[in-house]
């Protein structure tokens, strides 16, 4: 009889030493620094790579069984969501104007991740953490791809999408989000890692998967939302990923403090500009509301943040240096940015509308110390321009910060009375921005953000129009050569959504929720 | 502080004057968001104040219902935070505008809509 062959029974302890740490070896036909290059010029000291431990335990042969399994339930649902002609039992056609501009300036920003943290596992010499950011990696690959599938079943029916990833790179507004991923793309392997995972991840993102991500579920779309909850689960492991590094970090040198601190400053603030696109879908682009955003500040990051700093504070960390001027925005980002965009409807690649008055009365009742002193006295001037069969429409190009690159729309702490303006010089050339932090992320590293490409000045500057468009010849129209070079159609992916093919056709179809049914 | 990096760091920058036709001036309206942020435009800087009033800021702000009723006498005129005495036959450059400089004007009792700052 044969001998049985006895199983090596592992624990997971000991599968997670063989598959992450005992993978290391020490090159000998070329220095480790130079097989490693990029782990050592941002000042970050690590002694013991040994000591970083994936609280996770994840090993490569569970990370693709489980994400398959996911992958499965997700196309089941998103799929079947396709067959039924899930568009049409949408709240409201206004709603798909949240999915387009998640595709045009989040979406391409899960790209980028997917090669950022791919180079941070390239960079590190630690092996157990170069496994971790791979996952990561593979992760927001997967998240570019559920994204793109189940926002690709809308783009059949709707305009504002066929072009998204020319856009995230030409339309003007769309930069915000652009600088953002090149900020981290073309920072150090342990910035991108701190910036991301923790200021990022960890900080900012517990909007998008609770309260938006709800959000889009009450309003009928259950595609986006189960692509919401199969990401959850990897962010949830981002952010853990996050905040041990920051442990790891800060545990193994002294030094690392100052850094770690100043990319959490950073990242923080850069990551809480980019969320006004969250906040402006929560309050203005979902029709049928739940939360509004200052809401879900309060439960998703306030609330949460002021816990987790306090216990960082053991280590030496402090909140981040934008952290009260973040909390006094919550009262409003979100109508700032609404009312730039839809002065500037004209130019984008989604519509954009004035609520309507049950709506206003929610936003008032939501922004008791904003909304009705500052913002709805001007959407309802839109209104009033609307009835004459008017609407504004902003003629000229807006001046951008020179780090986040937002229109100067912000205002300053505790009033929506002065916007807030900051300059500084650098090599005989002045710079401007929203805020202190911009400012202060600029002058940490101004060679590097002198260099950003702002938009704005780049339409006045002639770069981009289509080969051959002169700006010096007969009914020139600078507009509508910049619309034709990011591949924006005039009149069908722009403008006031009454009256659009969107709308009509959205109509036409009998589409949206029985309002009875609605509030069952 | 300065950039940290693996090598020399060369580069360039994009906004420097000789890149634009004319300087950029900055130009915002205080208290009047319903132009959310300030306007960009080129301009030589030999533009006389006046000239901005009657031929620049109409094309930015005309849309604005208290436009009309702006007394430019009252107004008062900001380069970036300081605020200047205006002369309104003297250029831009006289005024001590350079590249990129900001251009404000405040116009009290006007306050945006329904005092709104919109």
């Amino acid at each position: 009889m044969d001998k049985r062959v006895e199983k090596n029974k592992h624990t997971l302890h000991d599968l997670y030493a063989a598959m992450t740490h005992d993978l290391h070896w020490e090159t000998t036909y070329q220095p480790m620094d130079k097989v490693f290059p990029h782990d050592r010029y941002e000042g970050i000291k690590v002694h013991d790579w040994e000591k970083w431990q994936d609280p996770f335990r994840l090993t490569s042969d569970a990370y693709w069984k489980f994400q398959g399994e996911k992958e499965k339930r997700l196309y089941a649902v998103v799929d079947a969501f396709a067959q039924n002609n899930g568009q049409l039992g949408v709240s409201d056609g206004r709603y798909v104007n949240l999915l387009k501009l998640f595709i045009q300036a989040i979406t391409p920003n899960e790209y980028y991740a997917h090669r950022s943290f791919a180079q941070v596992g390239r960079s590190l010499r630690g092996d157990a953490l170069r496994i971790a950011t791979q996952m990561k990696s593979a992760d927001e690959l997967r998240h570019f791809q559920n994204q793109t599938h189940a926002i690709s079943n809308f783009n059949k029916y709707f305009n504002g999408m066929h072009h998204a990833p020319q856009w995230f790179d030409h339309a003007w507004y769309l930069s915000v989000s652009k600088s953002f991923a090149e900020d981290a793309f073309s920072a150090g392997p342990f910035e991108r890692l701190i910036g991301l995972s923790f200021g990022f991840d960890d900080l900012l993102t517990r909007p998008l998967f609770a309260s938006l991500m709800s959000a889009v579920a009450h309003n009928g779309d259950l595609s986006a939302v189960s692509v919401g909850f199969t990401a959850q689960s990897d962010t949830s492991r981002h952010m853990t990923m996050g905040q041990e590094a920051v442990k790891f970090l800060l545990q193994q040198d002294a030094a690392n403090l100052t850094i770690i601190q100043r990319w959490i400053d950073k990242w923080f603030w850069r990551s809480y500009r980019l969320m006004t696109f969250a906040a402006m879908m929560q309050d203005y682009m979902v029709p049928k509301r739940m939360m509004s955003w200052k809401e879900g500040w309060d439960m998703f990051v306030q609330k949460p943040g002021e816990a987790l700093f306090a216990e960082l504070a053991q280590l030496g960390l402090r909140k981040p240096k934008g952290w009260e001027q973040a909390c006094d925005g919550k009262h409003h980002i979100s109508h700032q940015a609404w009312n730039a965009y839809y002065g500037f409807g004209h130019t984008l690649a989604f519509h954009t509308w004035v609520p309507e008055i049950a709506e206003l009365d929610w936003l008032s009742q939501k922004y008791p110390d904003s909304f009705d002193r500052w913002y709805r006295p001007r959407l309802e001037h839109y209104a009033q321009l609307h009835a004459a069969g008017q609407r504004l429409n902003n003629q000229s190009v807006p001046m951008q910060c020179q780090t986040c690159q937002f229109p100067l729309i912000f205002t300053e702490q505790g009033s929506g009375r002065w916007t807030a303006y900051r300059e500084t010089q650098h090599a005989g050339e002045t710079f401007h921005f929203c805020s202190d932090h911009c400012e202060e992320i600029f002058s940490n590293e101004p060679e590097k953000y002198s260099q950003a490409n702002l938009a704005s000045h780049q339409i006045l500057q002639g770069q981009c129009y289509n080969a051959g468009v002169q700006e010096n010849t007969a009914g020139f129209d600078r507009q509508a050569a910049v619309l034709d070079f990011c591949q924006i159609v005039q009149g069908h992916d722009n403008g006031d959504f009454k009256n659009s093919e969107d709308a009509l056709n959205f109509e036409n179809w009998g589409a949206g929720q029985d309002p009875q049914e609605a509030q069952l | 502080m300065s950039v940290a990096a693996i090598g020399s760091y060369e580069h360039s920058t994009h906004d420097a004057v000789k890149n634009f036709a004319h300087p950029l001036l900055y130009v915002a309206w205080d208290e009047h968001m319903i132009f959310s942020a300030p306007c960009c435009v080129t301009i030589s800087l030999s533009t006389s104040l006046e000239d901005v009033v009657q031929k620049i800021l109409p094309e930015l702000y005309g849309q604005h219902p208290q436009f009309k009723n702006i007394n430019w006498a009252r107004v008062q005129w900001f380069k970036s935070a300081t605020m200047f005495t205006p002369n309104m036959t003297a250029s831009l450059a006289e005024h001590g505008f350079t590249h990129k400089s900001v251009l404000r004007f405040r116009t009290p009792g006007l306050e945006g809509i329904r005092g709104s700052c919109g």
